[in-house]
């Protein structure tokens, strides 16, 4: 298997019926993207960047072209895709353990002893640094931790590719500073392949091996992509003030607020 | 409007300064020597009055309570009291000391205590209702699972719902040729439209977020069914269950008068046709308070099981 060549996306469309006729999301979108690479999709809202991680999360089934992850065509949602929602998405009657022990069952309950599930159920959330939350209910917990739980969720099931759609988006911005080291030293730790929906120009920066910036819609499509070249491990303080993060951030800024400035949003 | 405003802020000011109320209170009238000398070498500090403390609201409830109860009560006598048949609240009393002396007794099937009547009328709505609950409840999770099968149950639904259960008596009395099981049937109609309702509302309702959590998990229908459908739809259920009682307990009363045998509703009529007027509001008494206690305890229910 070609690993520069992890996941493709090919020439994908995406039309929705609507009541007011055809909407046309997105259009020829190509995308290739290798084994534990970091990608961000950046774009203005309404640009179609979540619907492209639907696309490629099996949630919805593109009307043009394909995805391949791993030379399957992706045809339906499962369980080697993780995927992270805004909104966390935790069942409320269950305890942070249940809700990841549901993710656990599900892929390794036909292989695995009880006492396995178990183990690996507690050092996902261990690994998010919710070890001592393992009982709490989801409404006991802050928003960040919930999101926390939710990485644990997608993260244990060791999927192919972990989907973020704009993980930290609902979160307050010191939390999700916090939250973007424990993402980077977690995506480290495990090797994942990750694509990532965000609005947060540094967040993509900081993140990201590249950078994939949207035009806007309706039949949006890839306008520019950027590589981070910066080194890794990142540092949130010194890179404040490296000037090659600077000018790649700018890059950024450039083309949300130049070349694609939303008239009259 | 203006005084449940008032009383909010009351509640406000009893919870952010629980100390400082209760310790008030002694000191409240005037101001101590060491304060006043206070006030003087710091002139700037306002001295603020010290207010009463308020009274705890649970306490302002049952006094509310009490008067609403005194009213009802007085006003009774005073219409008791206009002349008529209606007996007063102390002629009822008496009678109704009397009746739940013995509430157990037996003296053949057309007299027989308070009690047994009460327990003939929970035991018909219990064995209708429970019966609904068998029918409407997978029904609903079924109607709010597949939209077809809701369009076609919709009509369907539309026109009998409003059709006052007593219609269907002789319907059941035609199928069943017996009063007792004509009257269950009467319970189960009229509590499997709240049952079903709730419950395919429950389902539709379940937030798409969490079924997409199903599905990114490709999980089981069973699992689907366990962990997400049944939790989530759990407090529309219990919803449908408590109208459904509550609506299955007003009908009972009716369709007893018309059946015969025992039972709560068949008491009052045989009352009525002895001309016991206190008896007769002693059982709206009676009906009143098994009611109330079966909405409290599903009410209690429902609390076990919402989440937030």
């Amino acid at each position: 298997m070609d690993t520069r060549k992890y996941l493709r996306i090919e020439s994908v469309d995406m039309t929705f019926d609507t009541r007011k006729g055809p909407f046309v999301a997105l259009t020829g979108i190509d995308l290739t993207i290798k084994k534990g690479e970091f990608v961000s999709l950046i774009g203005h809202s309404g640009c179609g960047k979540s619907t492209l991680l639907n696309l490629v999360a099996g949630l919805i089934v593109p009307t043009g072209g394909g995805i391949i992850l791993a030379e399957r065509e992706i045809a339906g949602p499962g369980p080697d895709r993780g995927v992270v929602f805004q909104n966390h998405s935790l069942l409320p009657w269950l305890s942070c353990f249940g809700n990841v022990h549901l993710a656990v069952e599900r892929v390794f309950g036909a292989a695995e002893s009880k006492a396995k599930l178990k183990e690996r159920t507690e050092a996902a959330l261990k690994m998010v640094g919710l070890a001592h939350a393992i009982d709490k209910m989801p409404q006991e917990l802050s928003g960040g931790m919930k999101q926390r739980v939710g990485i644990a969720r997608a993260l244990v099931i060791e999927p192919k590719v972990l989907l973020l759609d704009e993980p930290f988006g609902a979160l307050d911005a010191l939390t999700r500073a916090t939250l973007q080291d424990e993402l980077i030293r977690i995506v480290a730790a495990t090797g994942a392949t990750v694509l990532m929906v965000t609005h947060d120009v540094d967040e993509a920066v900081l993140l990201s091996d590249r950078v994939v910036m949207m035009t806007n819609g309706p039949a949006a499509t890839i306008g520019e992509v950027l590589e981070v070249d910066l080194p890794r491990p990142r540092e949130r303080l010194a890179l404040a003030a490296n000037p090659r993060y600077i000018h790649l951030r700018g890059r950024v800024l450039e083309f949300l607020y130049q070349k694609q400035l939303k008239v009259a949003a | 409007m203006s005084s449940i405003a008032i009383r909010k802020r009351d509640v406000l000011a009893v919870v952010a300064e629980p100390r400082r109320s209760s310790a008030s209170h002694p000191a409240a009238p005037a101001l101590t020597a060491s304060a006043e000398r206070a006030a003087s070498r710091v002139p700037a500090v306002p001295v603020f009055a010290k207010r009463r403390a308020p009274a705890p609201e649970w306490m302002r409830e049952v006094v509310a309570y009490a008067f609403g109860l005194a009213l009802f009560v007085i006003i009774w006598a005073m219409v008791a009291g206009m002349g008529g048949r209606i007996p007063g609240p102390g002629a009822v009393w008496s009678a109704a000391v009397n009746i739940f002396a013995d509430p157990f007794y037996q003296k053949g099937p057309n007299d027989q205590g308070i009690g047994w009547n009460v327990l003939s009328s929970l035991q018909r709505v219990g064995i209708g209702f429970g019966l609904a609950a068998l029918v409407g409840i997978p029904l609903g999770f079924i109607i709010g699972r597949f939209k077809f099968l809701s369009d076609m149950a919709a009509p369907i639904i539309a026109l009998l719902r409003p059709v006052s259960p007593l219609a269907w008596l002789p319907i059941g009395l035609l199928l069943f040729k017996a009063a007792n099981p004509a009257a269950i049937y009467v319970i189960f109609i009229c509590s499997l439209w709240p049952m079903i309702i709730n419950t395919a509302v429950g389902v539709r309702q379940v937030p798409q977020d969490y079924l997409n959590v199903a599905r990114v998990l490709k999980l089981s229908e069973w699992k689907v069914f366990t962990k997400i459908l049944f939790p989530a739809v759990l407090p529309y259920m219990i919803t449908g269950v408590r109208l459904s009682i509550g609506v299955a307990w007003l009908v009972i009363v009716a369709a007893e008068m018309l059946t015969g045998g025992v039972g709560i509703g068949f008491w009052v009529w045989d009352e009525w046709n002895n001309l016991k007027v206190e008896h007769i509001i002693i059982a709206i008494f009676t009906i009143g308070c098994v009611g109330l206690l079966l909405e409290q305890a599903l009410v209690l229910l429902a609390r076990r099981f919402s989440y937030s």
